[in-house]
């Protein structure tokens, strides 16, 4: 049962490990970049379960609460998360102007232009 | 879709609601959940859907490419130049306990200035990613 | 505002020149923004090395919390000394671009330009200076996404592919680095580097900061284009615009290099990295993999840029090997080699610079008979290479010099035969350059080109002289790698 109580670790792989292999196999330039997403939200849940006290209200003060959970993971993470927004509209800025470029959005096209050469 | 009525007068009795919980966000931050991250992306939703229903070009009648830029530039320089004035007034970097005459006011003051400067910011952004990837086709 | 101020200011300036540079709008007026918040930076770098080496480390509390709980800046020797060659290459570069840009950026970008220069010189000092280890996430995220926007500025459309790739893989590297920091506060509840360098040591069996360790190498290691991770890197130095890429060469990796040995030596401890972990095995066979692959492949490239670009990822090796020899000479060495790299590599992508502005591009073709038309240009390149290739009198000798002399004290033979070997296959990689433009005359005689202008070549030589002089003058720079060497090692700061 021990495995499965860390299922939130499991989470976390199977999300990264999809993330990851959709940015080495998928020869389209979008589809990386929803990889490189689905890459960085499989970090975002390990922080945030990561601040999960058991038992733990949520971190705002009331007189009745005693045990809070920890905020600070989820503070880190949505700096994260705005690095990740940030990173996805450059992405696919880069993308709109290389389909501009090229023609094409898809890896092998791009490559074989740039050969032709 | 402006053609459709239902999409039109929705949108329209929705937006101002969007843009008030935006500043209930944005304001109400130093008392609970809320901040300038999470008010300024909700403020860019109006104008995205405003956006979505009503063509990108009605968005940039309302706030124009300049101005947005202007903004981004502005709420940083808010934040960074809240820390140079702590700084000014003998603090550290970002040290609100200077700002007003006792520190809890100073910390109020300050974290209200941050955050302001987090909001416009970020709102003026997302508002910019949604122009510059959805404008591509006017 | 008094000298306690200088680790904040070091940040901040650039931070807040930037979005003025973007309301500025004028090419002209955001590049003198520039220049002299950039030579402002150099000032408050050498004052604060100046202060460090006198008073020791240096700590600077933002908000007034107090570390572990609030963010800190943590300035000493090391990085100190790093903050001093960013801040000089940057200036340097941005003397250069107020023509060099002007060449291949539209005049509509240019502001944006600067901005993007800002904001990454604002990444790469907020790396350096800081110690706490998410904010080192953040920034090294802004110095990021601003250099794929500076690699992707660039005139030829491959510029946009290199940037793509680059981002790509920078972000998988950024993240792993993300995953690691989250597991060491995982397992240790703080996130201050000075703080879990105390907290660790009782910690060296933890599966989990072994998995951090491990993620964090591998995350650097994409940063700096550690061999095999380097795919990204001679390309997007190749297609960027040449003021991009002789920023980026002599600074984005020199940080990340520094970031390593920060992690490495003061955070994890040496004795974890090197007895614990089988680091040092790894670190050498990658560094010499780097040396020799890198200067093998940059014998067979056409373009300069991309010759240089490789011949960046076998520096890299070098400065690898100089880590794993886990000696206070070997991080000597290293710590030299940041300085003498940066000062080689961007004085030869700055004369290359001149040469393609004048001779039409970075093909090894179209430098034919350069040496008669730009001779001083010329000049500045052979010089540079000299130092490339380790020529005694020159500044890369000092730091191969160092590097071998660690390398006899550990009494790695085979590294030794690496180190040669390397440094013949840079003096066949540079003379077919020397050879192409000294001994070749040029496609078209009639073409008449000159030397270019002085306000470029002025920036050139400076690089160059400075070649020269730390090759001659060798106390300044090696003393402060070694006291900072030694510091990394737990001696006195």
């Amino acid at each position: 049962m021990e495995v499965l109580a860390l299922y939130n670790y499991w989470v976390v792989i199977f999300l990264m490990m999809t993330g990851f292999y959709v940015v080495i196999a998928s020869g389209n330039l979008v589809k990386k970049i929803i990889g490189i997403n689905l890459f960085q939200a499989s970090v975002f849940i390990l922080y945030i379960s990561m601040g999960k006290v058991s038992g733990g209200a949520a971190p705002i003060l009331r007189e009745t609460i005693q045990t809070y959970s920890n905020p600070l993971p989820h503070v880190l993470i949505l700096t994260a998360i705005v690095v990740g927004v940030a990173t996805t509209a450059l992405g696919l800025a880069l993308v709109v102007r290389i389909k501009e470029a090229y023609g094409t959005a898809e890896e092998d096209d791009i490559h074989r232009q740039d050969e032709s050469l | 879709m402006k053609d459709i009525p239902v999409l039109r007068v929705v949108t329209k009795i929705t937006i101002p609601i969007i843009l008030l919980f935006a500043m209930y966000v944005q304001f109400h931050g130093d008392y609970g959940p809320g901040g300038g991250f999470q008010a300024g992306v909700i403020f860019a939703a109006a104008f995205i859907l405003y956006g979505l229903v009503f063509g990108t070009s009605a968005v940039r009648q309302v706030v124009s490419p300049g101005i947005l830029r202007l903004l981004t530039a502005l709420g940083l320089l808010l934040f960074a130049g809240v820390g140079i004035l702590t700084m000014l007034l003998g603090g550290d970097y970002l040290d609100y306990n200077t700002l007003g005459q006792d520190p809890l006011h100073g910390q109020h003051l300050g974290i209200f200035l941050v955050e302001l400067g987090v909001g416009i910011t970020v709102a003026a952004v997302m508002i910019i990613f949604f122009l510059a990837f959805a404008g591509r086709r006017d | 505002m008094t000298l306690a101020q200088l680790p904040a200011l070091q940040v901040i300036l650039p931070l807040i020149a930037a979005p003025l540079c973007l309301l500025l709008r004028s090419g002209r007026l955001a590049w003198l923004l520039s220049i002299l918040v950039s030579a402002t930076a150099l000032i408050i770098a050498v004052l604060l090395l100046r202060l460090v080496l006198e008073n020791g480390t240096v700590i600077y509390t933002y908000g007034g919390w107090a570390a572990p709980w609030g963010i800190e800046y943590r300035v000493d020797i090391a990085n100190a000394f790093v903050l001093a060659i960013v801040t000089s290459i940057s200036t340097v570069v941005l003397l250069f671009s107020r023509v060099g840009a002007s060449w291949e950026i539209k005049s509509s970008e240019q502001s944006l330009f600067y901005t993007a220069y800002l904001l990454c010189l604002t990444g790469l000092l907020g790396m350096t200076v800081t110690g706490d280890a998410f904010n080192l996430f953040v920034f090294l995220e802004i110095s990021s996404l601003s250099s794929y926007v500076l690699i992707a500025m660039g005139p030829d459309r491959r510029g946009l592919t290199a940037a793509y790739q680059y981002l790509i893989m920078g972000t998988i590297g950024a993240t792993f680095i993300l995953i690691a920091v989250g597991l060491l506060y995982m397992v240790t509840g703080t996130l201050n580097m000075a703080d879990l360098a105390n907290l660790l040591p009782a910690l060296e069996q933890s599966r989990t900061v072994r998995v951090a360790f491990a993620f964090l190498t591998v995350g650097i290691g994409l940063k700096l284009a550690m061999f095999p991770l380097h795919l990204w890197l001679p390309n997007a130095y190749a297609y960027a615009p040449h003021v991009v890429s002789a920023f980026l060469a002599a600074t984005a990796t020199k940080v990340a290099v520094y970031v390593l040995v920060r992690f490495i030596y003061d955070v994890f401890g040496s004795s974890f990295a090197f007895d614990s972990m089988p680091l040092q095995s790894i670190l050498v066979v990658l560094g010499a993999a780097a040396v020799l692959s890198g200067s093998t492949v940059a014998i067979f490239q056409h373009n300069i840029k991309r010759m240089l670009g490789y011949s960046s990822v076998a520096q890299i090796g070098y400065m690898i090997l100089g880590i794993s020899l886990a000696s206070v000479s070997g991080l000597t060495a290293t710590l030299v080699h940041l300085l003498n790299h940066a000062l080689m590599k961007g004085g030869l992508f700055l004369a290359l610079a001149c040469m393609a502005f004048q001779l039409g591009g970075t093909r090894l073709v179209d430098l034919a008979g350069a040496g008669r038309r730009m001779p001083w240009t010329s000049a500045a390149f052979v010089v540079g290479g000299l130092s490339l290739i380790g020529v005694p009198l020159t500044a890369g000798f000092v730091s191969k010099w160092l590097l071998v002399v660690a390398v006899l004290e550990a009494g790695w033979w085979p590294v030794l035969i690496v180190i040669a070997v390397g440094s013949l296959l840079a003096v066949a990689y540079i003379w077919r350059v020397i050879e192409m433009i000294y001994f070749r005359s040029a496609t078209n005689p009639d073409e008449h080109s000159e030397e270019t202008h002085w306000s470029l070549l002025a920036p050139v030589w400076l690089l160059i002289v400075a070649n020269v002089y730390f090759g001659l003058h060798t106390q300044w720079s090696v003393g402060v790698a070694q006291r900072a060497a030694q510091m990394l090692f737990g001696g006195p700061g």
